[in-house]
Parts: C-alpha cells; structure tokens; sequence
C-alpha cells in the first residue's frame, strides 16, 4: 500500500499545506468494496487484452511505427485514473495506450488511431505515440521524454489563474527524470503551488539504461521531495495501493494542497518497443516482477476472498475479448484520412470547426 | 500624431492587451519587479499585479512550456523570452509542442500563444547575446513569425497576434527600443500577414525587416542621390511570407537585394532569394543580391562588430553591382 517518504518528510520537514492530511488520509482510505475491486481488475485486463492484440496487428503489419507496451503497468493507468473526476486534464507519454483506455476514450477509436485510420482518436495522424482526446481532457500522447511536464504545469496554472477546481495528472517516466525539463517543471509547480500531481512510473528502465546507470540518487521521490512536494512511493504493481495513493493526493491538490508527486514503482514485462531486442536485463529479473503481475496478483486475491468465481472471472475475459475483437473490426473497417487534407490542421481553421467531434 | 519610442510603443500593446481581455497575462525572467530587461514591461506590474505581471524562474523550458499548456487550458499567455539565444532552451517546447499538437491531435488543439523575445546584434553583447536566429523559427509549420519594425507595429502587432488562435513569436530588435516615431492618438490593431511598402521606388527592390529595415531605408535615400529609385519592403510577416507583395515588386523593378542580419546560410535570405528566382526568374534584370551578416559568431569590440552586420553602403554597393 501506499507509504509516505520518511526520508523526506525528515531531512526536509517540508510545512507545505496538505502534507499532514495527505499522510492522514492515506492510512485510512477506504478499501474498495468488491465490485469496485472487480471493476480494476477489468479495467486493467480490458488494458492488457488489447495490448496483446496489438502485438499480433504489429506483427502482420497493421500497425506501424514505433509501439511501446505498457503490459506489467496497468496498475498505475488504473489505479491513477480511477481517482480523477471527468473535469480533471491528463498529460500523458508515448506509452499511453493504457491511460487513454482507462480515462474512458473508446477502444474503437484507439484501435483505428493505432492502425491510422481516419475513425482514430487523431485522424490517424498521431498513432502509438499520440493519442489525444479533447472530450476527456488527454492532452496526448507526448513523445519527447518530460516534454509534457512544462504543459502540465500551464494547465494547471491555468485552472489556478481562472479558479477551476481541477487537478492535472501528469505521466511521466524513471527517464524523464534525467532531464531539464523535469527539474524545472517540478519547482515551477511548487513555486506557484499549482495543482498539479506528477504521476512517475518508475520502470526501471529509460529504454535500456537502468536507473543505476543514470542517475546519481536512484530515490526518485526524494527528488521531488526536495522541490517542497510531499511524495509517495507506492507500489505500482498493485492496483489498489495506487488508487488509494492517487486519490488521497488528487483530493489533496483539488483543495488547493499544491503539487503531490507519486512514484509508481513498476515494471513493464514487454520490451521497451517493438524493436527493442531486449538484452539489457536478465529473463530471472522479468521473471522475478512477472510474479507480481498485477492482474493474475489481483484476481488470486479475489478469488481468495471469493468475491471472484472462474465462472466470473471466464465471464469477464469473454466480455473483454468481444470489447476488442470489435474494436479491431471497427479500425479494419475503417478509412484513410484523404490526402487532400494533407495540409489542413497546420493551423486552426475557426470557420470550419474541430478536426474530431 | 504624437511621438513615441519603440519601447513605450510595445508597452502600450501590452497594457491594451491586458486590459482588453482578462485572460491575457504576461509571464517570463524580470518581466516584474525589474520592469522587464529591455524595460518593456516596466510599470505593469503595480497596475495588473503579479498574477498577470508574472515573473518566472531561469526556467525557458519550463516557461514557454507552461505557456503551452496555459493556452490549452483556455488562458491567452504571453510569454517574455529575454533573448532570441536564450529561447534554445526553449526549442523542444516551441517546436515540438507548440508547433504540432493541432496537427498531431487532428484539429482537437490549438495553442493560442503569444511568444515575445528581442533579437539582433549592434550592443557589443558579443557571441552569445546577439545573433538573429529569428529565419529558424520561419523553418517551422504551425508558427505564425512577426517582425515589428516601427512604432506602429510595435504597438499593434499585440493584440490580433492573441487573437491568432495557432502559436505566434514576436521578434524585436534590441537596437530598436530606443528609436523613436510617430503614433496615432488613438492606434488600431495592425494586419499580421501583410508586407508593407515603406518606400517606393522603381528600380530596384530592396528586402528587409526588423532591424534592417532603416539599414535598407539610408541605403535607398543614398541611391535616390544617385538617381536610382530603390522600393523598400518591410516584410513585418517573416512566415508565412506575403509573396505577393514581394514578388509583385520585384517583377516592377527587375532587380532584387535582400537585406537581412541572420547568416546567409541555410537563411531567411536564402529562401527570399529562391522564391524570387521560381517565380518571376524572367522579370529579373540581375541575379538576386543578399547583405547578410558576416558567417562568424559575433565579437564584442565596436569596429568588428560593426564590420560583421550588414550596412548601408553594403547595399548600396549590391545594387550597384547589378548595373543597368
């Protein structure tokens, strides 16, 4: 479960607004109920199901480019997501197709966006990399490492100029702690106290270099904490420790508790792209994190409790496999943006409406 | 009329864009309390206070990134650069974000965003404070790049580059803060995709904008001594260019100088010179000439500082050179 940072909360004794609730609240948070705890895990096996499809359309070519799995990390997109409220904006990666299904963008348009198709989420203009979606506030798809973190920031400074109660989830990466970007974005926020809170999915690797090998202080949190930001380390491998976790700090930062900063500590399974030989880790280590697979950890754990016959559980797989198999038929049967639109969208065009509806 | 410097000019626009609309505010280093590096912004802080007077961290990232994602959330920023050398920090932001997202989201979002920073050389501020790299930025789709070179511009640029729904960059040449001109009483919103003609002349065109536009002004007084009517353009929309009016000149006159203070290189000049040479290549008399500054990062001392910008007698020579 989710855990405070001792050694910031005593190296920095950081007073910043909300850092005394947030610990308070987090010890106590309510235990999703079953149907709630059934629901994560079929969000999460929603996320993995359509992932592993991808892999086949990869490989007979219906998907091109680069296309990066976050199968292993469904917990962090779900537990994440599932503590927002609809008015709240994300900010997401290039390893994001798990947060675009669980914020609730439809399967269908994801799927076509990944094959290109015109019915995509973006026209098929952004793929893999750059899902985005205007009706529920996911602001992409950002495939410049901590390049979204400055934009998370000016969402959020937005909100906190026009006075909307809105909390900014931004995605991020081990990788993108290593960068400028970062740094500056996370003294921004807590200089101007902005709702933001930074969602760090700590996987171990930035595509194959560990964190060891890059970074000086390998404890991310601290990182943050030494911004003023109160931070977590929450293991991200169980659903319910990252939606308890997401949703004492989003409450926080919506009441104006300033910038919170959770480290997802994760691991992806898959390689860190399709054309990633992977020979940078050892298979006993992906071995090792496989049995902490946060679906099969999550469904034992029900069935244990017995809030989760196999009828059940072969029940929801069926319904997921429909879920995808029909999104996979809806970006088959889809079409290609006309190319006389090649040029359209470099700039706005006020007069003829939104690109999507 | 009244008289006013550059500075005052573009402060003026700032004021009128504050209090037009209360979702414009102004963010960058100093823009504040300091009253802004070039003064720019001096006085606005204690009129609109420091919620929209805002000052930033060193942070060009961070900040221009926060722009970004301010006008995604509905605001209408206007984001300080101090240099156009320090906007490189900047790069990933500008080019990657601010330039892309309406394209890569298909439509869904544009990036209302106002970029101002100064630009130029002639301050002896040396090799890391005086390049003009504005001609990168016009490399750019999804850049909307203006170049105010008068008082007029100066202050009307502003407001209908915030109401430009897609991202804009200002460029203002340091050297012209302090030069003085006249302004109506009452200054409207300019057009921002328009050149403009500043002189007329029959001979010969020559091409300027910002900082060169007076450079190209002495050297057509210079020419008129000579009996040689030199037209000056004043691009004021770096990208996208107004071809027409460039080119509409250039085929009256036959004879083409581009005047500008990037390197020639890979530059604005160079894509003046090969729209010229597609398009009207049979109206020219003379193949087109270019005043660039010298290929060299710029020195301090006065006389080679002086020697590495274009200058007047530069163009003159040029057209000279063409004869006929």
């Amino acid at each position: 479960m989710s855990q405070t940072n001792d050694r910031s909360a005593t190296r920095l004794d950081p007073a910043m607004p909300g850092e005394a609730p947030i610990a308070a609240v987090a010890a106590t948070a309510t235990i999703p109920d079953g149907d709630r705890r059934v629901h994560l895990l079929r969000e999460m096996l929603r996320i993995r199901r359509f992932e592993e499809r991808c892999v086949e359309l990869y490989s007979h070519t219906k998907i091109r480019g680069f296309l990066h799995l976050g199968i292993g990390e469904e917990a962090c997109a779900v537990g994440v997501m599932e503590a927002l409220l609809p008015s709240d904006s994300i900010v997401s990666t290039y390893r994001e197709h798990g947060h675009a299904l669980a914020r609730g963008i439809s399967m269908r348009a994801t799927m076509a966006e990944l094959e290109g198709k015109l019915e995509g989420t973006c026209r098929g203009r952004g793929g893999s990399m750059h899902i985005f979606d205007a009706s529920t506030r996911f602001y992409g798809g950002n495939a410049i490492v901590a390049g979204g973190l400055p934009v998370a920031v000016g969402l959020a400074l937005a909100d906190h100029l026009r006075g909307d109660q809105r909390v900014t989830a931004c995605f991020f990466g081990d990788g993108a702690v290593a960068e400028g970007e970062f740094h500056e974005s996370m003294n921004l926020a807590a200089l101007w106290h902005l709702p933001v809170l930074f969602c760090c999915e700590n996987n171990l690797y930035a595509m194959g270099t560990a964190l060891d090998r890059s970074e000086s202080e390998t404890d991310l949190s601290l990182k943050a904490a030494s911004y003023r930001i109160p931070a977590w380390e929450v293991d991200g491998m169980d659903v319910l420790a990252v939606e308890s976790a997401a949703r004492s700090a989003a409450e926080t930062v919506r009441s104006g508790g300033g910038p919170h900063f959770l480290e997802l500590r994760t691991y992806r399974f898959r390689a860190h792209s399709m054309y990633d030989p992977d020979r940078y880790r050892e298979k006993t280590e992906i071995k090792r994190w496989e049995e902490r697979d946060p679906i099969t950890t999550l469904s034992a754990r029900l069935s244990e409790e017995g809030l989760l016959s196999s009828d059940a559980l072969e029940l929801i797989e069926a319904d997921v496999a429909a879920e995808v198999d029909d999104a996979v038929a809806f970006a088959d049967s889809g079409t290609l943006e006309d190319v006389a639109d090649l040029r359209r969208w470099v700039t706005s065009e006020p007069d003829r409406g939104a690109g999507v509806p | 009329m009244r008289t006013i410097s550059y500075r005052e000019a573009a402060r003026e626009g700032l004021r009128d864009a504050l209090e037009r609309d209360e979702r414009v505010f102004l963010m960058g280093e100093d823009v504040g309390r300091y009253g802004g590096s070039f003064a720019v912004s001096l006085g606005l802080l204690e009129d609109f206070g420091p919620d929209r007077i805002r000052d930033t961290p060193l942070s060009e990232s961070a900040f221009v990134g926060a722009g970004i994602g301010a006008a995604l959330g509905g605001m209408r920023p206007i984001v300080e650069i101090m240099t156009v050398n320090f906007s490189l920090l900047a790069l990933d932001q500008i080019v990657n974000n601010a330039a892309t997202l309406l394209y890569m989201s298909g439509g869904q979002f544009n990036v209302p965003l106002v970029i101002r920073m100064t630009t130029g050389a002639g301050r002896q501020l040396a090799a890391q404070h005086s390049h003009s790299l504005e001609g990168w930025y016009t490399h750019i789709p999804g850049l909307r790049i203006l170049a105010p070179a008068t008082v007029e511009d100066a202050r009307g640029m502003l407001w209908p580059a915030l109401c430009d729904p897609d991202p804009v960059i200002i460029f203002e040449h340091g050297n012209l803060y302090n030069a003085h001109g006249d302004l109506a009483e009452d200054p409207q919103p300019v057009d921002i995709s328009s050149a403009k003609v500043r002189r007329q002349g029959d001979d010969v065109t020559l091409i300027a904008y910002g900082g060169t536009l007076d450079t190209a002004l002495v050297a057509a007084q210079s020419l008129a001594g000579d009996g040689v009517g030199a037209e000056v353009i004043d691009l004021r929309c770096l990208r996208p260019l107004d071809d027409a009016t460039v080119l509409g000149s250039v085929s009256r006159t036959h004879r083409a100088v581009v005047v500008d203070e990037g390197w020639r290189s890979g530059s604005l000049s160079a894509e003046l010179s090969a729209r010229i040479t597609e398009e009207v290549f049979y109206d020219l008399d003379a193949p087109v000439a270019r005043v660039c500054s010298a290929e060299v990062p710029m020195p301090y001392s006065k006389h080679m500082e002086d020697a590495a910008l274009p200058q007047a007698e530069q163009v003159v020579a040029a057209v000279r050179r063409m004869g006929g």
